[in-house]
């Protein structure tokens, strides 16, 4: 039931979505995640799947069309990167906040200006408070496991929220490498059917989809919203549970590498994780009690589960691949910051800047950093905590 | 040899010509043979004719760098027109080799390679493609030669699954199966060394 083969990351989404055959797939096409809705497309032309195509005209009506698809009782997914996503932001806060559990599979590419199409996540990390679960991937094989596992977490009665399935432009999505398939049929057992209790079309209870909401009900609905957030959390570690049992890759929050006795870490987000791995391979050889820990879910943020984690290490450096103009650092560097606060040894923290517009980042990079925390660690100063790795000048 | 079987290869080629093309058919080639790969374009803005570079990672082990790669062990020059633009052999292994696309024999080409030690292959891959597919596709030839310098796989395997690959990639035209087959093997043959 598991099988071999190479796919680049945009072909194993598009295959995942083809064995998934959702209802509806609205998109319009935008570098570099242009390819998915390209190969679905063809999926429809040739009747391999009964999705309906909505090929709209803008990424607006592209997150519109999902969510009155959505709406209607029907499941909804679209595919989008950078400045599509930024125009779908206000329909985002909708598609979140009317509890429609919309599967969005993100190619993430620099926002502009200067234009650019390369790699960082500053267009997902922009719409972190929309509501949506952010899942974020490392290679191939994570973006296709994610997009598998994406419609049984938000789909789930104490769930319903949009999710967003993650991986790194060009650098996994263009990137041709040996990946485990499941077969069609274990997909579909796995994924199951969308039958959801309330729908725009139930004839037999007629439902009012985003009304307005005085300030007497706003906060409440709110609030009802953030406690989804917060069971996300458990189901999604409840779903990957069940993926493991399926195909014996394991998934949790975040995943820990090298991480047991480590005194010195690196934490950061999506494909550059697997470079870092190569230089704590390295650096462990050598003796440096060197690990790393690798986000996979950003939206709920596994907070108290991160601090647990990394209550015995001595120096972090988090990394973000966003830019978020605080003057203060990027928001992964806020957050885990935030989350450390509490634990009564906490260890010392730098913030890095890196990759953005698709600025490489190579193993002999990770050293540098590691050298820098070891120095901290042995009573070096901490110098500045806010820094941009591998600019020139 | 790198740890868990490594080799990386970096091509060079203009846009249009089909290096990421090749490299991609490298890494089909190479999963094939049961190996771990990696084929990947560094992406731009795209214009025919502009130089462009793409990376074949190809290991025993899954890899999990995603960086670009600073030092190949070989190195294929899909246009040698670049060779004048371009530091090709820069950050190449002194014990791997330059595969340049050439009617020029290696002894030529090396005194354009700024003062590179290491070994020099030349193929007419133009010429091999004209003759066997009547038009200037190099992409075919150049993946041969590739695979016969570096021997990262085993020859008859590497011709048989090149040929299975080219029915399933041409099931509409199989007409041009024959002459891309023709390509490779006159590629294997030709390619010099010096």
């Amino acid at each position: 039931m598991n099988y071999n083969e190479r796919l680049s990351g945009n072909e194993a989404i598009a295959f995942a979505m083809k064995q998934i055959d959702p209802d509806v797939m609205a998109a319009f096409p935008i570098t570099p995640s242009t390819e998915i809705p390209q190969y679905f497309a063809q999926y429809v032309a040739n009747g391999e799947v009964n999705t309906e195509f909505v090929p709209v005209e803008s990424e607006h009506s592209s997150m519109s069309a999902c969510i009155g698809a959505e709406a209607a009782g029907a499941r909804a997914i679209t595919a989008t990167s950078s400045a599509g996503l930024a125009l779908m932001y206000e329909m985002m806060y909708v598609a979140a906040s009317c509890r429609l559990p919309i599967t969005l599979a993100c190619v993430n590419r620099a926002l502009s200006g200067p234009i650019n199409i390369n790699n960082d996540h500053s267009d997902s990390m922009g719409i972190r408070d929309a509501g949506w679960i952010q899942i974020y991937a490392e290679n191939n094989q994570e973006a296709y496991d994610n997009f598998l596992q994406a419609m049984p977490i938000g789909e789930s009665p104490e769930v319903r929220l949009p999710v967003m399935i993650c991986q790194d432009g060009f650098i996994t999505s263009h990137a041709l490498e040996n990946i485990v398939l499941l077969d069609t049929d274990s997909v579909k057992q796995f994924v199951g059917e969308y039958h959801p209790e309330h729908y725009l079309l139930k004839k037999a209870n007629p439902l009012a989809v985003g009304p307005y909401d005085l300030g007497c009900h706003y906060m409440e609905h709110k609030v009802q919203q953030a406690e989804a957030m917060k069971h996300a959390k458990a189901r999604i570690l409840e779903v990957a549970k069940q993926f493991e049992a399926l195909t014996g890759r394991k998934y949790g929050l975040f995943e820990e590498y090298q991480m047991e006795d480590a005194e010195v870490a690196v934490l950061l987000i999506g494909s550059s994780a697997g470079t870092a791995k190569a230089a704590v391979d390295q650096l462990r050889k050598a003796g440096v009690k060197a690990g790393l820990i690798k986000i996979r879910v950003f939206r709920p943020f596994p907070a108290e589960e991160l601090a647990q984690a990394l209550a015995h290490v001595k120096v972090l450096a988090i990394l973000d691949k966003a830019e978020s103009f605080s003057a203060n650092g990027g928001p992964l560097f806020s957050e885990v910051r935030g989350a450390l606060y509490d634990l009564k040894h906490r260890p010392r923290t730098v913030g890095y800047v890196y990759g953005l517009g698709g600025r490489d980042i190579t193993p002999e990079h990770f050293k540098d950093i590691y050298a820098r925390l070891t120095d901290i660690a042995n009573g070096g100063e901490l110098g500045p905590v806010y820094t941009h790795l591998g600019q020139r000048g | 040899m790198k740890e868990n079987g490594l080799i990386e290869f970096r091509w060079h080629g203009r846009g249009g010509q089909g290096a990421k093309t090749a490299c991609l058919l490298l890494a089909d080639a190479a999963f094939c043979s049961g190996k771990y790969v990696q084929g990947f374009p560094e992406y731009g803005p795209e214009r025919m004719g502009a130089p462009i570079t793409a990376y074949n990672r190809i290991s025993d082990v899954r890899c999990s760098v995603h960086c670009n790669i600073e030092n190949p062990d070989y190195v294929v020059v899909v246009d040698e027109t670049l060779l004048d633009s371009v530091d090709v052999t820069h950050g190449l292994s002194p014990e791997g080799a330059v595969i340049v696309n050439t009617a020029h024999s290696p002894a030529q080409i090396r005194e354009k390679l700024r003062g590179w030690q290491g070994r020099v292959c030349t193929i007419d891959a133009r010429r091999i493609s004209e003759e066997t597919l009547g038009k200037n596709f190099p992409n075919t030839p150049m993946l041969a030669a590739a695979v016969k310098v570096s021997g990262v796989l085993e020859e008859a395997k590497f011709k048989k699954d090149m040929e299975d690959s080219f029915h399933h990639k041409f099931a509409t035209k199989p007409q041009v199966v024959a002459g891309n087959m023709a390509a490779l093997v006159q590629a294997w043959e030709e390619v010099q060394a010096g």
